[in-house]
């Protein structure tokens, strides 16, 4: 049996979670673990990506998110229900919770898996640059799977829930989310539908004023590169790239930014790239859909000025 | 406050990664090597967490004799002492790393006392196995949280921020404790002249460290799908404008 640790905000699935439960299909048959009482709402959720069966826990320190209550949960699961593979999502809590409960369990744990072999794993390394194929010695496999690895398709079943008693010392309450900050609504760097980066080419804070300008003609962000960040020029949550936000914007436009990999990884999921650098040879111009050769400080606000004339 | 730090050495590499004829490391040849970049971040908050709390910070790494380098890094930037666990040949796998870095830190401790808190970087810019820190924390009892882009002090609690997709949760953790960072939770310093002249006298402790094999072990390392695209010229400087619009109204994003 397959165990999917699903990921939730109380009670929110997450879509990193439908890719799990699609890609589990394929390796047998598929239950779910949902934890806290706020996800016992997901159970057709689930049946709708295939899994059979939804194991439901509740507990005093399950009220909201904590990695170290969840981590512990999973692990005790495992004990109990005997899965051959578990997975959880590639992301920020899937990641986390699975290596607790791993340390837990003392068993390996393999992140950011995107193929499973019989006996070998593919994952990823350096946020996507890399891929290292793994072999794991281990009575379950505890696994990740890599966010957008895996299509998140429909198998529609009936899915039935049951409970699962677990037994959590008082004291995992201290790492539970206290308090939040909930974010205005609007569009993020992550989703917006079009980003304008500059990098080092751009040479000052003050230089991003056309890009800012650029962008809001096109509905769009800014976004930066780690040089640029370095420098104090624009915040982190404008960074692009591997310790950055990873984007998916219809057009990336990217001024002054030489395309050094960790920065590609970051912004390769967009559906089109135009590189604007003085340099034709630069990694982004090559790797490219579309380039312009020449100073961005011309370049852009000569795109801006055309963009007004035509909507006159 | 005493605080360590936990950084990697890893390579630093440009436009593209090359693998190693045998498939079992980065071709380094032409590389210079850096500390991951949310562990940068991460002695940069344990030398401000010292600026204002007080204290000592202490920076630790399990690598080749090499890793030397970034120790002396993050002495430049005002961390007192260092420790090099040396190990030869590849990296060690998540477990093995994890077992050696608690040993070192429970010997630590018996010898000065308990680290209020113990950093990471969220995962290592290279192998990225989401989980050192956290085997750490968990072998040695104490909570832990990863991603976390923001640390308040208020006596013996930490408040620690963390942006997840819908806002930013807060985490009360009380010490000691153990987080893990993520880059842009600070702007990490540059070394200044004195502070590179310190860091090259700051006597680095050498611990052979010692633990067994995990589970997971690395069979080849193999390059990810490139993409390739013949990228079309727009044209030169200001005069492509009016291509980079045509484009732009081709592909749908202006209307
Ligand atoms: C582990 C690790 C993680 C990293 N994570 C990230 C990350 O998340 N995001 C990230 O961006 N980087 C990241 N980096 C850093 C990355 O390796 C590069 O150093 C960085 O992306 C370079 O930024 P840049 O392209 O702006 O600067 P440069 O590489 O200096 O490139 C500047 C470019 O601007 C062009 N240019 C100069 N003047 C002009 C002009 N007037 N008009 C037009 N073009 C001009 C030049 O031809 C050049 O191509 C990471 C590095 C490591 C080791
Ligand atoms: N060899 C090592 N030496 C010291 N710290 C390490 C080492 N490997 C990993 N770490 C720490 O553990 C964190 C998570 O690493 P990982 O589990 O590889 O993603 C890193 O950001 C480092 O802070």
């Amino acid at each position: 049996m397959i165990l999917v640790v699903v990921e939730h905000d109380r009670g929110t699935m997450s879509p990193a979670t439908w890719e799990a439960l699609a890609a589990a299909r394929a390796l047998g048959e598929v239950h779910a673990l949902t934890i806290g009482e706020a996800a016992d709402g997901l159970v057709d959720q689930i049946g709708n990506f295939g899994a059979t069966v939804v194991h439901q826990v509740h507990g005093d320190v399950l009220g909201d998110y904590g990695p170290e209550a969840w981590g512990e949960v999973v692990a005790q699961a495992v004990k109990a229900l005997d899965p051959t593979v578990v997975l959880a999502t590639g992301t920020d809590r899937g990641n986390e919770v699975m290596a607790h409960a791993a340390a837990r369990l003392d068993m390996p744990m393999v992140a950011n898996v995107i193929e499973f072999g019989s006996d070998e794993l593919t994952r990823v390394r350096w946020g996507g640059s890399l891929l290292e194929r793994c072999r794991l010695d281990a009575p379950v496999r505890l696994l990740t799977v890599a966010h957008h690895a895996f299509a998140a398709d429909e198998s529609p079943v009936a899915a039935s829930a049951t409970p699962l008693a677990v037994e959590l010392d008082p004291v995992l309450s201290r790492t539970l989310v206290r308090d939040r900050v909930e974010r205005a609504a609007g569009v993020t760097l992550a989703t917006a539908p079009v980003v304008v980066s500059g990098g080092r080419g751009v040479g000052s804070a003050e230089g991003f004023a056309p890009l800012q300008e650029l962008a809001a003609e096109l509905g769009g962000v800014v976004g930066c590169s780690r040089a640029v960040t370095n420098n104090g020029w624009r915040n982190h949550t404008d960074q692009v790239g591997q310790t950055g936000t990873r984007i998916a914007p219809d057009i990336y436009i990217a001024c002054g930014i030489s395309g050094a990999i960790q920065h590609w990884v970051g912004a390769m999921a967009s559906k089109k790239i135009l590189a604007i650098n003085t340099d034709p040879e630069a990694n982004m111009v090559t790797k490219a859909d579309y380039a312009v050769i020449g100073d961005l400080h011309q370049v852009v606000p000569a795109i801006t000025a055309e963009v007004r004339r035509r909507r006159g | 406050m005493r605080i360590l730090v936990c950084v990697k050495r890893v390579p630093a590499p440009g436009a593209r990664i090359n693998i190693a004829a045998d498939g079992q490391a980065v071709d380094t040849a032409f590389l210079g090597f850096t500390m991951s970049p949310h562990e940068e971040c991460a002695v940069e908050e344990a030398v401000q967490l010292v600026e204002r709390h007080g204290g000592e910070a202490t920076v630790l790494t399990l690598g080749p004799s090499e890793a030397d380098e970034q120790l002396r890094y993050a002495a430049s930037l005002g961390v007192a002492r260092a420790v090099l666990l040396p190990i030869t040949g590849p990296d060690w796998d998540p477990q093995r790393t994890a077992s050696a870095i608690t040993a070192a830190i429970t010997d630590l401790e018996a010898a000065d006392g308990a680290f209020d808190l113990i950093l990471f970087g969220n995962e290592s810019a290279d192998s990225g196995g989401f989980q050192v820190g956290i085997r750490v924390a968990h072998a040695l009892g104490r909570p832990m949280v990863n991603g976390i882009k923001g640390i308040d002090v208020d006596g013996d609690t930490l408040r620690a921020r963390r942006e997840a997709d819908v806002g930013v949760e807060v985490y009360e953790v009380p010490m000691p404790a153990v987080l893990g960072v993520k880059e842009g939770i600070n702007l990490p310093r540059y070394p200044t002249l004195k502070g590179r002249l310190a860091s090259k006298k700051v006597d680095v402790a050498q611990v052979v460290p010692q633990a067994e094999a995990g589970g997971q072990q690395m069979v080849r390392l193999l390059p990810a799908a490139e993409q390739v695209s013949a990228t079309v010229i727009l044209g030169r400087g200001p005069d492509a404008a009016a291509a980079v619009v045509d484009m732009l109204q081709e592909i749908g994003v202006l209307k």
